[in-house]
């Protein structure tokens, strides 16, 4: 294996598994605020004992997102020097932004949310979740930025000495790029704890026990993933797609599979991309519907590969074309199943069809494989370039460290991290069945630590 | 601007030392001062809420140095690859041992959980102190201004230095026991009963060491990097800082023999800021010094980014920081005082 792909795989892998943890941790952060407003609202103290439970939840994960999010910071400089060297004053700065404004932000709130609800007033402890809930939702803007940066490169400019430098405050922070990813991912976590929640909702429910918590969870899961399930569709996915179709119009056309520019597209629901033929084999398509959603004709022209430099094409098309489909697919199965279950839950029958909860909780998987896809579908369509335009990613790997070396370190994080799934899977059923009611001294007393 | 930056971000980096060292420092000694299961508790619980917000400066303080400059974090943090990757792993090792300790009622895991956190804690301090003598003494910097050092050579400090060589370990050993000594007196102040005494009786114990390995410290940094006295020599004022580290240290036996615990701790914070301090005047303008006469120094002027970048870093970094130090206090004021022996001290 030659460096370059080392280096590649050794961010893919460390970034794909650290985002397990934050899709959870922003949405759950949300769920937990509206159960702490149920709570001070309605002074019904089930709302206040569900968001304890989730609480304990939430800390695990908040914690594996914080230790498996620091190598992310330090892989730009130590497998990504010359892309950090150029870009780091423009670049750089979201992620200094997100430690000052977010991550002091969450840790002294979260200890206080997790260890002074004796000590805080009812509200205080309500603006503490709340707290939390904005730091989290403000790091993942700002890392969107520093990514969007990367996918649509705005308001810089390039000094002499090869190095970039933010041209504009504010044009980098109003990237429209970053405030159309930032809304489709936020509701893609979003989606992630509905999901979660339903599950052990419904899972409560299929086992016949602490059923009052599992409606509730369900309920909320539910309405809350309902909504999430449409916003990730419309508008931030149409939106987010019909804009990349202008400025990134290789990944589009990788993503759909086209291979030839044409007149009222066909989109391909299915299909394996043949890349020495240049065609899909066994495509299902509906004819003309890709102009559609890009332009809003069935009749306009949509630009395909054959118009893009080959040297310009995305490396890695078929896992493109993949991953773009996985994230569509199960998106609108998140539709269909979520319209399902609200349907049935207006009826009043939710609670008690165990056909629709087996699938209910058999589906909390699925949004991180969506989400995991949704990011590769846009991190390999920029390929090949880092910066796109500007800089390939050919150009921004430290060329200096060992093929050795860097499989050393990736097999050490895979080692790490098949250690943290196992304790997190652990940890996790451990809470769960444990139950919200069940009361909760972990350990003598010695409550969850701040993550 | 250069300069500024460079001590905006060198007193993050000794914020950092200052915070986090403590909670350390309680890792290092853990084992030692907390004998029975209620004590162990109850020094994790006088960590518990602040130990991932005093993380958090490194994170903030490395973010900072990645847009201030750019060309320091990627020569640095390619060249010191595998080190920072092991520190990454001990970063991991360490919260997790933390988080998991309170949730295992078996006593067997918890006797795991707590070597893993001695064990990483440990092994945290002797890195951070090794990875500070390393800039002081510089590295061989190519002509590209990268450079990749290997773990170990021959233990000398000559133009082919490993990452652990006599001097670097020794500082290695200083920052351990340096942190040994912050994280008892933190202890002393948060804690009661017989771990609070324990924790005194350690802090005097380790105190000598900490005075002698201090004392060594500086003729070993002439003999590592011979040019490392130069700015003292042209900016008297920079002998504030070893001033300030007799001070601080000086302090910390006066203080606990008259029971003012927060006093000793105060001393312990300011002789780590000071050496630190000490250390950054000593570099000032070089970030990162070059041995082997192959490339130059990486210099502020080098390594620093763009005008603009820096112009507006500096009023969102100086809103941001108040910002930090209002939740700061609001945490420490709403965990002021003791962390009692009995359990249900915090949590719900």
């Amino acid at each position: 294996m030659d460096i370059l792909t080392l280096h590649r795989l050794h961010f893919a892998f460390t970034i794909t598994f650290h985002y397990l943890f934050p899709q959870l941790t922003m949405g759950l952060a949300l769920l937990i605020v509206v159960m702490k407003t149920l709570a001070l609202k309605t002074g019904n103290e089930r709302y206040d004992i569900s968001a304890r439970f989730w609480a304990r939840i939430f800390a695990v994960n908040f914690l594996l997102g914080v230790v498996t999010g620091i190598p992310m910071e330090f892989q730009f400089g130590t497998n990504w020097s010359e892309f950090s060297r150029r870009t780091g004053g423009v670049i750089g700065m979201p992620l200094a932004m997100e430690g000052i404004f977010s991550f002091f932000l969450e840790s002294a709130f979260l200890g206080l949310f997790l260890f002074g609800e004796k000590r805080l007033p009812r509200w205080g402890h309500w603006a503490a979740a709340f707290l939390v809930f904005l730091g989290s939702w403000i790091s993942g803007f700002f890392i969107i930025v520093a990514n969007a940066w990367m996918q649509h490169p705005v308001a810089y400019q390039l000094l002499p000495n090869g190095i970039f430098e933010v041209g504009s405050f504010w044009g980098l922070l109003a990237n429209p790029w970053a405030w159309l990813e930032y809304a489709h991912n936020m509701s893609g976590a979003v989606i992630t704890g509905a999901f979660v929640m339903s599950a052990v909702g419904a899972l409560y429910l299929l086992q016949r026990r602490d059923e009052e918590y599992g409606r509730l969870f369900l309920k909320l899961g539910v309405i809350v993933g309902l909504i999430s399930c449409i916003t990730q569709i419309f508008p931030t996915g149409d939106l987010h797609g019909k804009y990349m179709a202008k400025n990134q119009p290789a990944a589009v056309a990788g993503m759909e599979g086209l291979f030839h520019s044409e007149k009222g597209a066909p989109i391909i629901l299915m299909g394996q991309p043949d890349m020495e033929n240049q065609t899909i084999d066994n495509p299902l398509v509906v004819n003309k519907v890709l102009s559609f959603l890009i332009y809003g004709t069935t009749s306009a022209e949509v630009q395909g590969l054959d118009q893009i430099p080959r040297d310009q094409w995305p490396s890695a098309l078929p896992l493109l074309f993949y991953s773009y489909h996985i994230m569509a697919g199960l998106g609108t199965y998140f539709v269909a199943l979520m319209a399902l279950a609200g349907f049935l839950l207006w009826r009043g029958k939710l609670y008690s069809a165990r056909w629709l909860l087996w699938p209910i909780l058999l589906s909390f998987p699925l949004p991180y494989i969506a989400n995991t896809a949704g990011w590769m579908t846009a991190e390999i369509g920029r390929q090949p370039w880092l910066v796109y335009g500007l800089i390939r990613t050919s150009q921004g790997y430290s060329t200096h460290i060992g093929v050795g070396t860097s499989l050393f370190t990736l097999l050490g994080f895979l080692g790490m991290y098949s250690m943290l799934s196992i304790l997190w899977i652990v940890l996790v059923y451990k809470f769960i069945q444990t139950g919200p009611a069940a009361p909760h001294h972990d350990v003598s007393g010695f409550n969850v630590t701040a993550a | 601007m250069g300069t500024l930056w460079f001590w905006i971000v060198a007193s993050m980096l000794a914020a950092y030392v200052v915070l986090d060292g403590y909670d350390l420092g309680v890792g290092v000694l853990y084992l030692f001062v907390a004998k029975t299961e209620p004590e162990r508790q109850q020094a994790l619980r006088s960590i518990g809420p602040v130990w991932d917000g005093n993380e958090v400066w490194l994170l903030a303080a490395g973010g900072t140095l990645f847009f201030a400059f750019p060309l320091l974090y990627a020569s640095a943090f390619s060249g010191f690859y595998l080190p920072l990757m092991i520190v990454l792993w001990l970063l991991i090792l360490r919260g997790v041992s933390v988080e998991l300790r309170g949730h295992s009622q078996d006593t067997l895991m918890h006797t795991f959980f707590d070597g893993l956190f001695f064990f990483s804690s440990a092994l945290l301090a002797i890195f951070f102190g090794a990875a500070l003598a390393n800039v002081v003494r510089g590295v061989p910097i190519g002509k590209d201004d990268y450079f990749f050092l290997p773990l170990w050579t021959d233990g000398r400090t000559g133009h082919l230095p490993g990452i652990l060589d006599w001097y670097t370990v020794t500082g290695g050993v200083l920052a351990f026991i340096a942190l040994a000594l912050h994280g008892s007196l933190y202890l002393a102040l948060k804690t009661e009963g017989e771990l609070e005494q324990r924790s005194i009786a350690w802090a005097r114990r380790v105190w000598p060491a900490v005075l002698v390995l201090t004392a060594v410290s500086l003729p070993a940094t002439v003999l590592a990097r011979p040019g490392s006295l130069e700015n003292y020599r042209t900016h008297p004022i920079a002998f504030l800082a070893p001033l300030a580290v007799i001070a601080g240290l000086a302090i910390i036996p006066f203080a606990l023999r008259k029971g003012a615990n927060l006093a000793a701790f105060l001393g312990s914070c300011l002789y780590l800021a000071a050496m630190l301090a000490g250390a950054a005047a000593g570099l000032h303008p070089v970030l990162l010094p070059s041995i082997g006469g192959q490339g130059q120094d990486i210099t502020i002027a080098r390594a620093l980014a763009g005008p603009h970048t820096l112009q507006v870093g500096l009023v969102w970094w100086s809103f941001g920081i108040l910002l930090a130090i209002l939740y700061f206090c609001i945490v420490n004021w709403l965990f002021r005082g003791k962390v009692s022996q009995h359990s249900d001290g915090y949590g719900h």
